[in-house]
């Protein structure tokens, strides 16, 4: 009837296409995480937007606050909504659980880098938060975006099946993304006052690292954690 | 030569044991069916030999030429219809037979599964996601997501729930030729689809 075609890559990328074409529907994540950064980012501007802050490490620290607490509304249900619909045992049965994880990861990551495209910029206008490394600054962001979605991608699964999912998510990410903020905040510090070219280096190595070592945790972790 | 082997599976759940010491053996061409009241652990027996349920103690070994089959061989051995497995709502009928195909690794034309939306009696609303069927069009359409990688395993919980007596009679038919060659488990009460089973395991007394 059929050939097969065991590729990992590809059964990722069904389970990554189908969570977009499904997110497409339903707008499940998205509103969350939208709204909640929308929101997030015309209270902070409206409180000390209008002071002229000019601190470049307070102003990285609020966006990543505002892109940290975001991520937590909405990339938690990559899981939660498997279990909550009861699709996880299908999915259980047919995908090799290493292709599960790197498709939810992907959309994930899809999911963040979506809501950066918006919500940086606005934040960098609103806030008058003048950037004088654009280049560091992006890739900034882009490894501080998967460090975040994979470590996110990982607590996800395991509080999946629990029943305060919001408030375990929230405990069991933050000691594990704290390093990843901390080092966010400086480096992008750094990027937006025009740091050393070493110094943005330094950093983004530690987010490249740390992204790393979250993704092979996590790809040797995740069948245990996913199979009951 | 297809064999299902049970050995001595214990599933507790905090204090309470709800199965205890289960043994059996099917093989190719042979059917078992557990009964039991409700809550005696029927359903839990089927997800765990699928491999969705893991046993406190105890052995699933599902074989193939004698081979003990692991990972994706294992998934693939399995065709499974439960209760409290569901299909994407928000996908068509020949999205999610779609996606499942991919996701196994297998690529299957859009004509084969049209075909095998056709073989659940749903021709004609394979472009309409499942949020719009009705619980026993989901039932069928459970059927074609077990059917859909030719699985030798064959796990039935509660197989005509939901269903008509057209879809009743699919169940049987499906049921009959999977008898052929295949190896069919069934959790139900119903004692007519008792009457399926070679041997029977009787749970909950």
């Amino acid at each position: 009837m059929g050939t097969k075609s065991s590729s990992l890559a590809s059964k990722a990328i069904a389970v990554y296409r189908k969570d977009i074409v499904s997110e497409f529907r339903t707008r499940y994540a998205v509103n969350a995480v939208a709204l909640f950064a929308v929101t997030t980012l015309i209270a902070v501007s409206m409180s000390v937007g209008g002071f002229g802050v000019t601190d470049k490490n307070l102003l990285s620290a609020l966006l990543w606050v505002i892109l940290f607490f975001s991520a937590m509304s909405g990339l938690s249900r990559v899981f939660v909504r498997e279990e909550e619909s009861r699709t996880a045992s299908a999915l259980r049965l047919s995908a090799d659980p290493i292709a599960i994880y790197i498709g939810k990861l992907a959309f994930n990551l899809t999911l963040l880098l979506a809501l950066e495209i918006i919500v940086v910029p606005m934040f960098v206008v609103m806030m008058n938060a003048g950037v004088r490394n654009w280049t560091f600054f992006w890739l900034i962001l882009l490894f501080g975006s998967v460090g975040l979605s994979a470590a996110a991608t990982i607590v996800a699964a395991i509080v999946s099946k629990a029943n305060a999912k919001g408030a375990l998510f929230a405990v069991l990410s933050f000691p594990i993304l704290a390093p990843l903020l901390v080092t966010a905040i400086s480096a992008s510090s750094a990027a937006m006052g025009g740091g050393a070219f070493a110094d943005c280096w330094r950093y983004l190595r530690v987010l490249v690292s740390y992204a790393g070592v979250m993704i092979t945790a996590s790809v040797l972790l995740f069948e245990f954690i996913w199979e009951d | 030569m297809t064999s299902v082997r049970l050995l001595a599976i214990t599933k507790e759940y905090g204090e309470r044991r709800v199965l205890e010491g289960i043994n059996a053996d099917i093989a190719s061409g042979s059917s078992l069916v557990v009964t039991g009241r409700n809550g005696s652990g029927k359903s839990t027996l089927l997800r765990v030999i699928a491999g969705l349920t893991r046993p406190t103690s105890g052995q699933v070994a599902i074989e193939i030429d004698g081979k003990v089959l692991a990972g994706e061989e294992r998934r693939n051995a399995i065709g499974f219809v439960a209760p409290d497995l569901a299909l994407y709502e928000e996908l068509t009928a020949l999205e999610n037979l779609a996606f499942f195909a991919k996701a196994r690794g297998m690529r299957r034309s859009r004509k084969d599964l049209r075909e095998l939306i056709a073989r659940v009696d749903l021709a004609g609303r394979e472009d309409e996601p499942l949020s719009s069927y009705s619980s026993g069009m989901k039932q069928r359409m459970k059927y074609a997501f077990a059917l859909l990688h030719e699985a030798p395993v064959l796990l039935l919980d509660e197989p005509t729930a939901n269903l008509d007596e057209n879809g009743v009679a699919l169940v049987d038919e499906i049921i009959r030729e999977h008898r052929k060659e295949g190896l069919l488990i069934l959790a139900t009460n119903d004692k007519r689809e008792v009457g399926y089973g070679d041997q029977i395991i009787q749970l909950g007394f």
